[in-house]
């Protein structure tokens, strides 16, 4: 598997507020890589730092296996993005909008070309429209379809669902599919809708106040025998360490008052008995159903965690 | 690069706001010759104040184009820095506030690169605007109110004088001016795109470069000793009505105008090297903002 | 010899005393018929206008005139500032404009040529003029230099070199000084560029200042037959 994104370490903090905290993860060729977190969470800032937009204030970015920073203009060649809502030029037509971002690109593309890029996204018979009369949705295939004019390699959507009604989100998720499956793009795609995610990415990074907390393949993360546990130790800190060096464990997070971990729901009692071994004093064990859950509880809590993935 | 400041052109020449200043100018030097036209002489006589009881002069031969196109000029060219800031505070903020600003900065190209097409094509906005203008008010008027010699009314110091330029000396006295013109109004062009670096809506920007402006006019023009010694060197504004000392013809020791000759060239070339190092200092904090610039609109 | 010398300075003494010595009335119709020659004439020249705050090109001028009174200064091209009283520049029509008063004032110097000096007092008391005095050549009958004063434009002077024409009375080079008034704008009415090169920051009380204008000129046609068409 080739490695299309490498993000490693990276933070970013605005004055004294870290909006993104020590994060990395890899986005395989081919990936649907879904990017999930609540608003605020730091998905937007970390798709703004992937494409330039945001100077990091410490970590690396890998992008086609190259550091980002000193090749910026050859990678950004390779990679299409909407960012958030995609608000075009209001006074110009589609068509034209399209045509001004393909030659940003350094390309002049025929008017049949563009008319085609035009249909994949459904609004060849609105071309000649100013984008000022366009609903969201349209806007937001237009922000598609400009990502997408120069044919990159890797697309970044970041909430292209957001304020759409339930057709257009079938139509973008439809869409997104399509790239993957007939033009083998890679993508990465952001929500704060794990609904959303599940049913188009293959692999998946959680995100909860600038921190990773855990990442991927949706398959065994959604798992219905894969569970997370949430356990409370006399000293969690200790706990956590301990659990580090266990090697039956994937991830785990540290949070404020309990550890949790995600793992198969029979290897409960292994887990108790290793950290009783190690003289833990276990004050509960708790079971989340499903991811789901677990995303939901993460979103409402207001605490801070320590993720650890092996 | 090309096809970059090909595109802002392109962004401009669609946008309905860039026609307001056109349109301003237009109304604005139609009026100015249709009441010239029709009552210059009252102007006439509040110029030469008693000069005409000594003299006898043909009022109707001073209101020429020449003198037409310098009038409009006077007036006009303190608003048309409102109607540059109008496209140039708009540059990088409108984008941000459109929300293509990020999406112009995932395009492979440099911040600097496009901070330099944005300035060039203010710049080219800037030119064109004067063009419209010299094309009015001074082609225009020559066509209405014909050619003949020049006559600058001027207040030098504590002095009041009348010059008189002949009409085959004017003529390049007007490139250098349009010329110089659009070195001062760059320098509001590029305030405007500094200002736009920090803003995210064009409003902002837009309404601190005319307020910075005008500020600074009416400073300039606070016509106190120590004002004139101590705080008008620092005023870009100062040097912005520069042009006309284009218009300043030399004099020989006899007092008669010598023809080809500028009274104070120095001045003006202080002056225009002035205004460049706004432009220099502008555009270079500029850059360096929009380079370090988080993109979070 | 001395006796010769003697006599001969004698003679010629007694030649300027009678010069000198004839009739005022005489030497004015004399000068007046010596004028009376010229029925017309068209001038080309310069005009050089010298006051503080004009700051005007050398303007080329035509003068026309045609007995017994119309006179006309034009410039060829451009704008020109004519001074009031400018009209006066000719001599010729002067003794068939008024009647007058002639008074003796005695003789005087005028680039060391000695002159007579007469003042004119026009008879008529609505008339513009209120005096005017001549500076008159007895010799070769020509107007050296004229002080009017009237009650339009104030007072002013000509002083006239005679060279080529001098045998028409028509003189090559006129200077003509007058009284201006001082010229000032209010502040902030031009918008002006200071480059901090004025030289009285601090102001002046509004005073009068005097102008000359140099009109000289090289060629006269004369007794042509001017058409009137010029006057208009």
């Amino acid at each position: 598997m080739t490695p299309i994104i490498e993000v490693n370490q990276l933070c970013k903090s605005f004055d004294r507020f870290n909006a993104v905290n020590n994060l990395s993860f890899t986005v395989n060729k081919g990936d649907i890589f879904g990017f999930l977190g609540e608003n605020g969470a730091g998905k937007s800032t970390t798709i703004r730092m992937l494409l330039t937009l945001i100077q990091p204030t410490s970590g690396n970015i890998q992008l086609f296996g190259e550091p980002l920073q000193q090749n910026r203009k050859s990678i950004l060649q390779r990679v299409g993005a909407v960012i958030e809502k995609p608000d075009l030029y209001k006074y110009l037509s589609a068509y034209e909008n399209l045509n001004l971002f393909a030659k940003m690109s350094g390309l002049k593309l025929s008017k049949n070309t563009l008319m085609q890029q035009l249909d994949v996204v459904g609004l060849a018979d609105r071309s000649h429209s100013k984008v000022k009369t366009f609903s969201q949705g349209m806007k937001q295939r237009l922000g598609i379809a400009v990502a997408l004019v120069h044919d990159p390699q890797l697309i970044m959507l970041d909430e292209p669902t957001n304020g759409l009604d339930p057709q257009g989100i079938v139509d973008i998720r439809n869409l997104i599919m399509r790239l993957s499956q007939e033009r083998g793009k890679t993508i990465l795609v952001s929500s704060h809708l794990l609904s959303e995610i599940e049913l188009i990415a293959n692999r998946l990074l959680i995100i909860h106040k600038g921190e990773k907390v855990v990442e991927g393949s949706v398959k065994s993360l959604l798992d219905p025998a894969e569970t997370i546990i949430k356990i409370e130790t006399s000293d969690n800190q200790h706990a956590f360490e301990l659990l580090k060096k266990w090697e039956h464990l994937e991830n785990a997070i540290l949070n404020e008052n309990e550890i949790h971990i995600k793992m198969h729901k029979n290897e409960t009692p292994f887990l108790v008995r290793f950290l009783t071994e190690n003289k833990m004093d276990i004050f509960s064990v708790k079971h989340v159903n499903s991811l789901e859950d677990y995303f939901l509880n993460l979103t409402k809590s207001d605490t801070h965690v320590q993720p650890f993935t092996n | 690069m090309f096809s970059l400041l090909q595109i802002e052109l392109f962004k401009i020449s669609r946008r309905p706001r860039t026609y307001i200043g056109f349109a301003a100018i237009t109304a604005i030097v139609l009026i100015f010759q249709f009441a010239f036209k029709a009552d210059g002489e009252s102007y006439m006589n509040l110029m030469l104040q008693n000069v005409q009881d000594s003299f006898d002069l043909d009022k109707s031969k001073a209101i020429n184009g020449y003198f037409m196109c310098y009038i409009i000029l006077n007036t006009l060219l303190v608003q048309v820095p409102i109607l540059v800031t109008l496209i140039a505070g708009d540059a990088i903020s409108g984008e941000a506030n459109m929300g293509t600003l990020r999406l112009m900065l995932t395009k492979p190209y440099s911040r600097s690169q496009l901070l330099f097409v944005k300035f060039l094509a203010a710049f080219l906005f800037t030119v064109f605007l004067l063009i419209w203008i010299a094309i009015l008010s001074l082609f225009v008027s020559l066509l209405i109110f014909g050619t003949d010699d020049m006559l600058i009314f001027r207040v030098k110091g504590d002095e009041s004088q009348i010059l008189q330029i002949s009409k085959d000396d004017v003529m390049w006295r007007y490139f250098a001016a349009f010329g110089y013109a659009a070195v001062a109004l760059t320098v509001i062009a590029t305030l405007g795109i500094l200002l736009s670096v920090f803003a995210e809506n064009s409003i902002g920007p837009i309404v601190a470069t005319i307020c910075i402006v005008l500020f600074f006019t009416i400073v300039s023009n606070i016509n106190v000793p120590v004002i004139d010694k101590h705080v008008k060197p620092w005023l870009f504004t100062s040097y912005m009505v520069g042009w006309k000392g284009f218009f300043y013809i030399g004099i020989d020791n006899e007092g008669q105008p010598i023809k080809g000759s500028l009274e104070n060239w120095p001045a003006i070339r202080n002056s225009l090297l002035i205004l460049i190092a706004h432009i220099g200092t502008f555009l270079g904090i500029a850059f360096y903002s929009f380079q370090k610039k988080d993109i979070l609109s | 010899m001395i006796k010769k010398i003697a006599c001969f300075l004698f003679l010629f003494f007694l030649f300027q005393q009678t010069i000198f010595a004839q009739d005022i009335n005489v030497l004015l119709a004399n000068i007046k018929t010596k004028m009376n020659k010229i029925k017309d004439y068209e001038a080309e020249g310069q005009m050089k206008t010298k006051v503080v705050f004009l700051k005007l090109p050398v303007a080329a001028v035509k003068l026309y005139f045609k007995n017994p009174n119309k006179f006309k200064l034009k410039t060829s091209k451009g704008i020109s500032f004519i001074p009031k009283g400018a009209v006066n520049v000719n001599m010729n029509s002067l003794f068939n404009e008024h009647n007058f008063t002639v008074i003796d004032a005695g003789a005087d110097n005028v680039n060391n040529v000695k002159v007579r000096v007469v003042k004119l007092l026009p008879n008529d008391d609505n008339s513009d003029l209120v005096l005017s005095t001549l500076y008159i050549d007895p010799i070769k009958l020509l107007i050296l230099k004229n002080k009017t004063t009237t009650k339009e434009n104030g007072t002013y002077e000509l002083t006239m070199n005679y060279s080529k024409y001098s045998s028409y009375g028509l003189p090559d080079e006129i200077l003509f000084s007058f009284n201006t008034k001082d010229y000032k704008l209010p502040k902030g009415l031009t918008f002006d560029f200071d480059d901090q090169s004025a030289k009285n920051p601090l102001s002046k009380t509004n005073k009068a200042s005097k102008g000359e204008v140099k009109i000289s000129l090289n060629k006269y046609y004369i007794n042509k037959n001017l058409s009137d068409e010029f006057f208009k």
